[in-house]
Order: C-alpha cells, then sequence, then structure tokens
C-alpha cells in the first residue's frame, strides 16, 4: 500500500483530501503543521491562525474518525526564517508580499516533504484546487487550474519543482468546492460546515497593522501622503497599512478620489494620484520559476495574473536576463502591486511565474 | 499491525482485576461516603479499604493519605498549601530545574507571588547533591522538593539523604513519587519526607485519582473548599470507583513489586546494551545504575528525536520524546537541557519506559526496527557529514 502524507489544517479541504486518498486505498499519514507559537497559555499567546492548537484539535477530530494516524509536527523554527521573515522584509521595502507562495515553496513542498521522507514516503498530497498531469510525449508534469473556476489556486502554486509535483498529489483539483462539501457532509467529517478562512494564517484576529507593528516598527513611522509632483497632500499612520491601488484610510479630501500608486520606503513616504494613475501595462519580474518550459527564449504571448483576485489578461512575456522578464499587458491592468506574483497562464496550464518589480528604467 | 506500548511512564493500562474491583462502586455501591446510610456506609468502607492498602504501600499511617484527583494535584496542593501554611514562617522553596512540570509551574506560580525559589544544581545524571540542599537551606526556607526519580530519565535521587538534612533544618520536605510508588520499594519514615505525592494511573490504576502523603502534624492549607471530605483537607465528592481502583493497584503493585523490578530491569538492561552496539554516536540519558527499572532514555544523534518517535508509531512502536509537537511539548525537554545534554541531542531523545507487560520479543523487535529508522533519518540530516 502507498503510504503519503497529507497537510492537514483542520479545514474542509485538507480533510476531505485525507479522506479521500484513504478511500483510495493509500496508507494516508495526517500532518498539522505547527508554524507559529502557541504552545503557550491562552492569555499570553494570541497567535494561532490556521495552524495554530485549535486547526491541529480539529484535524485531530477527523483524522480520528478516518482512523488515520495524525501528528502535528514542528516547522516554526523554517516558517520564522524562510515565511515571515521574507514577509516582513517585503514590507521594509514597501512591497507587497504574499506569504501563502512562500510557505508553499519552503515550508508545504520542501519542509514537509522531508518530514514526509523521514516517515518513510517520498509522497505527499495538499487540499489544494488544482491538477497535476503528466505529458506523456515529453515527461513533464505539468501544473494546471483547478476545475472549480472560484477556487483554483494554481496561482499559489508556481514555484513548485518538476521534481515536487512528481511526488504530490492534489485529489480535490477536480472536483469543485461544493462537491467537496457535499462529500465531507456524506462522509460526517466534524468539519463539513467549517467556514472558509481567508485571513494570513499567522496573523491573529487578521489584524495587520497590529502584526507588522510589532515585527516591522519601522514600516508603522508616520510619514508623509504626496502627490506625484511631491507636493504634500497629508500624513500617514506607516506604510505597511497601504498596497499600492488602495482608495481607503487616506483621510485626505480632493476632488476626484485619490489612490496609492506608489509607495516609497526609503521616504516613508505614499504617493497618490488618480484612478487612471493606478492602473499600468507594463512591469518586470524576478525569481522566476517555470514548469511547463524549461525556460523563456523569446517575447511569447501569454494570460497574466497579477495578483490572486486577478481576472487574468493577455500580455507578451520576453526574456530580459537570466533572471527576469518583461511583462506587457495588452490592457492596462489595474494596480500591478511589486511583492505579489505574477503567474503566466497557457490555457489552464501554468507556464511558470516570478515575483513583480517595479519596471527598471532601462526598458521604460 | 501488532501494536508494542513502551510508554508505561505516561500511563499504564488499567489492570483487569483493578476493573473488577471498581465496577460494582458505578451502579451497585454508589452511595456518597459522607451519607449516614448503607449505601454511604459501603462506599465508606471501601474507600478506607483503600486508603489503608495506598498507606501500606509507602509505609504511612491511613490518616495521612488525602485523595486528589491526580498527581499534579497531589503536587499542586504540597506545593501551594504548605506554602501559603508557613507564610509566617518564611518565603523560600528549594527545588531542582529537573522537577515534573506539576512542581516546576506551581513554583513559578508562587514566585510570581512573592515566593523564593532555588533551583539547586544537578549533576550530568541528573542526581542532586544532598549538601547542595544544605547549603541552599536558610532561617526563611519553609519547603524543599525534589522528585523521588525523574519521569523522564529515570535518575533516582538520594531522598533519604536529603531527608536527613530537612528534618534537621526543620524544614518540610515533598517528594514527588508519581514515577515510583508502586515501583520501588517507599518507606516515608526512612526517606523523612513529610509530603509525597502519587499518582493511580502509572501503577496499573485507572486515571483521575491520585493521594498526597502528609505525614501527621503537617501543616497545609486546603484550596479545594467546601464540604469536610478528607478530614477537610480536600473537598469534592470522594470518586469512589477510581479511589478503590487505586487501593486495588498498589495492593497488586506491593505484591509485586521486587518480582516485578528485577524482571523489567532486565529488560531494560537488555534495551540499553543493544542499541548503543548498533547505533553510533548514541547516549544514554540519566544515571547508569541509580535509575527506575524500566526507564530507558537515549539520544541518538543527528536523528530527529519527533521523526524517530513517529517513525516508530507508525511500525506500531509506541515510545515518546523529549521534544514533539504531538506530545504537546514542543520545546526540547527541561529535563535533558537541564543535566547538560546539547540542545541538538536533547531534540534527538527517545524515552522508552517498559511495564508489566512488556515481552521480551518487543524489545528485539525495537533493537530490530530502530536502526532503520535512524539510518534513514541519518541520511537526510544535513548535519552528518562523514557517518
Amino acid at each position: 500500500m502507498n503510504k503519503i502524507v497529507v497537510a492537514m489544517s483542520g479545514g474542509v479541504d485538507s480533510s476531505v483530501t485525507a479522506a479521500l486518498l484513504k478511500e483510495a486505498g493509500y496508507q494516508v499519514i495526517g500532518v498539522t503543521m505547527q508554524i507559529w507559537p502557541s504552545n503557550k497559555l491562552p492569555d499570553e499567546n494570541r497567535f494561532g491562525g490556521c495552524c495554530g492548537i485549535d486547526a491541529a484539535a480539529d484535524a485531530r477530530k477527523v483524522a480520528y474518525q478516518l482512523g488515520i494516524p495524525h501528528y502535528v509536527m514542528d516547522f516554526r523554527d523554517i516558517f520564522a526564517r524562510k515565511v515571515i521573515a521574507d514577509f516582513c522584509q517585503e514590507y521594509r521595502r514597501g512591497r507587497t508580499p504574499n506569504p501563502c507562495i512562500r510557505c508553499n515553496q519552503h515550508i508545504k513542498f520542501n519542509a514537509l516533504r522531508d518530514k514526509a521522507r523521514g516517515l518513510g514516503t517520498d509522497f505527499i498530497a495538499t487540499g489544494h484546487y488544482a491538477r497535476i498531469e503528466k505529458d506523456k510525449a515529453t515527461g513533464t508534469y505539468l501544473l494546471k487550474k483547478g476545475v472549480d473556476r472560484d477556487k483554483d489556486q494554481s496561482y499559489f502554486l508556481y514555484p513548485v519543482t518538476q521534481e515536487q509535483l512528481s511526488h504530490t498529489l492534489f485529489p480535490l483539483g477536480d472536483f469543485t468546492k461544493k462537491k467537496v462539501r457535499e462529500i465531507a457532509r456524506d462522509m460526517t467529517l466534524p468539519v463539513a460546515t467549517k467556514s472558509e478562512s481567508q485571513e494570513i494564517c499567522f496573523i491573529p484576529d487578521s489584524d495587520y497593522p497590529g502584526f507588522l507593528k510589532a515585527f516591522v516598527p519601522q514600516a508603522a513611522r508616520p510619514g508623509l501622503i504626496l502627490d506625484e509632483a511631491g507636493n504634500t497632500l497629508g500624513r500617514h499612520q506607516g506604510i505597511l497599512s497601504y498596497t499600492t491601488g488602495q482608495r481607503r484610510r487616506l483621510g485626505i479630501s480632493a476632488r476626484e478620489p485619490l489612490y496609492v500608486i506608489a509607495i516609497e520606503p526609503a521616504e516613508n513616504a505614499i504617493v497618490v494620484g488618480p484612478r487612471e494613475k493606478v492602473f499600468g501595462s507594463e512591469f518586470t519580474a524576478a525569481n522566476l520559476n517555470w514548469l511547463a518550459i524549461l525556460r523563456l527564449t523569446k517575447p511569447t504571448a501569454v494570460k497574466a495574473r497579477i495578483r490572486y483576485q486577478h481576472q487574468e489578461a493577455e500580455a507578451i512575456v520576453s526574456p530580459l536576463d537570466e533572471y527576469s522578464v518583461y511583462v506587457k499587458f495588452t490592457e492596462p491592468q489595474m494596480a500591478i502591486t511589486p511583492g505579489q506574483a505574477v503567474v503566466f497562464y497557457d490555457g489552464d496550464t501554468v507556464l511558470g511565474g516570478g515575483t513583480i518589480d517595479p519596471v527598471r528604467k532601462e526598458v521604460m | 499491525m501488532k501494536r508494542i506500548y513502551l510508554d508505561y511512564a505516561a500511563t499504564t493500562p488499567t489492570h483487569l482485576d483493578v476493573v473488577a474491583t471498581m465496577l460494582p462502586y458505578f451502579s451497585e455501591a454508589y452511595g456518597n461516603p459522607s451519607a449516614i446510610h448503607a449505601y454511604g456506609q459501603e462506599a465508606r468502607g471501601a474507600m478506607e479499604e483503600a486508603r489503608t492498602r495506598v498507606a501500606r504501600l509507602i509505609g504511612a499511617q491511613d490518616e495521612e493519605i488525602v485523595f486528589t484527583g491526580s498527581g499534579t494535584e497531589a503536587d499542586n496542593f504540597a506545593l501551594k498549601g504548605t506554602a501559603y501554611a508557613s507564610e509566617n514562617k518564611g518565603n523560600h522553596i528549594i527545588t531542582t530545574p529537573i522537577e515534573h512540570h506539576a512542581v516546576l509551574e506551581t513554583c513559578h506560580f508562587l514566585e510570581k507571588r512573592g515566593f523564593k525559589v532555588t533551583y539547586l544544581p544537578v549533576d550530568e545524571h541528573g542526581l542532586v547533591n544532598p549538601e547542595d540542599v544544605r547549603r541552599a537551606i536558610t532561617a526563611k526556607t519553609i519547603l524543599v522538593s525534589v522528585m523521588h526519580a525523574n519521569n523522564e530519565i529515570g535518575t533516582i535521587e538520594p531522598i533519604a539523604e536529603i531527608g536527613k538534612i530537612t528534618r534537621e533544618a526543620g524544614v518540610y520536605f515533598h517528594t514527588d513519587a508519581v514515577q515510583t510508588a508502586g515501583h520501588l520499594p517507599i518507606n516515608v519514615a526512612e526517606l523523612g519526607v513529610d509530603l509525597l505525592s502519587m499518582s493511580a494511573h502509572k501503577i496499573y490504576g485507572p486515571k483521575g485519582v491520585g493521594a498526597l502523603y502528609l505525614r501527621k502534624g503537617t501543616k497545609l492549607t486546603t484550596f479545594m473548599h467546601g464540604g469536610a471530605q478528607e478530614r477537610g483537607r480536600r473537598a469534592s465528592t470522594e470518586n469512589v470507583p477510581n479511589i478503590v481502583g487505586f487501593g486495588r493497584a498498589a495492593e497488586i503493585a506491593q505484591k509485586e513489586l521486587s518480582e516485578e523490578a528485577e524482571r523489567l530491569t532486565f529488560l531494560r538492561d537488555k534495551l540499553i546494551n543493544g542499541l548503543p552496539w548498533q547505533i553510533d554516536h548514541t547516549r544514554l540519558n540519566g544515571h547508569p545504575r541509580q535509575r527506575l527499572p524500566n526507564n530507558v532514555n537515549i539520544s541518538i544523534s543527528f536523528a530527529e528525536g519527533e521523526s524517530m518517535c513517529l517513525s516508530l508509531d507508525l511500525e506500531g512502536i509506541c515510545a515518546s520524546t523529549g521534544s514533539a509537537c504531538s506530545s504537546g511539548s514542543l520545546e526540547a525537554s527541561h529535563v535533558l537541557l537541564g543535566i547538560g545534554v546539547p540542545h541538538e541531542e536533547a531534540h534527538a531523545s527517545l524515552r522508552f519506559s517498559l511495564g508489566k507487560w512488556t515481552a521480551e520479543e518487543e524489545i528485539d523487535r525495537v533493537l530490530e526496527v530502530l536502526p532503520h529508522i535512524v539510518a534513514r533519518l541519518r541520511a537526510m540530516s544535513p548535519l552528518l557529514k562523514n557517518p
């Protein structure tokens, strides 16, 4: 029987993942990843989130019902080093990071995989809505969108490697969320009616500013709100509260609505402008990972998605150098945000992706 | 898969004789021991018989035994009770850094409320030097608390020697005997202790019942207020089935103690001697001889304790490790760190604790399986360059 480690967060998706694999005859080992200190007494510790003690308790209930072993394993060190440090560093630089992608890259598909090996299996499964297909002709593993287009999570998965894809299962990729909930109900899993978690798992009570204030104090200093010409329009309470395209919390009265169009960490300033200035057509991206192709050799027409909720749009992606690409959208897009990921699609297939940087002067 | 249970120090299966003894006290002889009628009397009678059996196990008088809800409660009661009863005399408590959390956390609680706590040094095997106790005692000292044997590394402390010193100094002496009562011969007079904690579920009794031995004349402030149960020392309707089960377990333990200790010592040494020969970079934690008959605690360098323990579990072998999220404690063991085991080796520890139903084939099976697991984990270790 094939042994497999299932990352169980205590939510519906990973619970059904474990259940489906168990039904399919796998020897399933449930693992909940402890990523953030929550072994302290409740009053000393507000942190918890998706992988906290409550999550472990829910996962344990499911595992107990399924009759599979369940372990809580310690990933706190590596999570702090690889995910939280990066998250804080990006905010310090005035960027808007996506920690879920870093977590997938460094924790789930790397550190968890190592733990799985320690338990004597080389395979892991998660509850992501995405599909993995092997191209029979080339032997390449393709990462594809989940069948449920509203839930598709391929965006978060682009940094995985071929080797990782070949040792990973996404059993939910062929299901809709609705169907997954039905399965959970039919199996009377104790988490069938649990609500969706939208928050960033390591930020307690979704208190983003509170978290960043504690961990990136320099991004919580008050500073100036400027227009593009450098005129002072108002004051802000710290750049950590802002992201590109944001309209709320500016506190400036103006004739037309103003949006954040840039964050300048060196000056500790927010630059605002009218709505049309939020739109952009071009940017560069680095930290690339190509999945369906070996490397980008020529300008290529793709669909590009620049954040999870973004409706992907036509673009041409061109190689700049070994480490970066230049992306030009056919139509201007709202809020191209440095630090977020761009993922390139060919239909359902993830070609690859990278991290968005501002447009470099030399290519403008 | 046939399971092999080697975690008797965590808890033991309840002996079927014990269960049989308990059963009538749920739905037949269900009276409240405080009631004056026939039901009350039979419950009271059985409970007092159990008290005699528990007292006999440690050479105490019946009235010196207070039943509690657990060993942890007994520890809490001993420390907080003497601390608050002796406030006029002083505020200084002496203990060790390798006590069970039930003692350590209670000390931390008391520290926050103005008590001063001295944590004695322990040597590399976890032994306390009785002379250090003597030196630490001041005019303000109200209590010394040193465990009888350590639950993680099995080291047996020189309680009788410490007891002589505390007697001379006129200071109360508490020992946490949760790992020893029923496993090692205990006589409270010989040990010179004033308070001693015990637990039923470590000796094949039920979970949820413990006892505190309180030497006659020991002053203690109660912290369960209500009825006059346990001579006013612990209010609560007594858990009669559990107490009766505890009594029976104590009786069986006393009868089988020496034979069982001999059998377990043989198996323990077989396991200890079998391991290092097969796996290098292995150390035995705790005292090589002065240790519990059922305790094996080893550190296997370059292999994570958590992964070893979980891999063993997947092979049906139930042991424990000094650090694992699954066991509810995320930090490296305070005991191993306390005896100077380096951090990495503390994270690479495994505890096997043997018991009544441990068979020699089970030890053989561990010796067969563990080296494969260690080899697999070491192959992945970034720290081990030249194995």
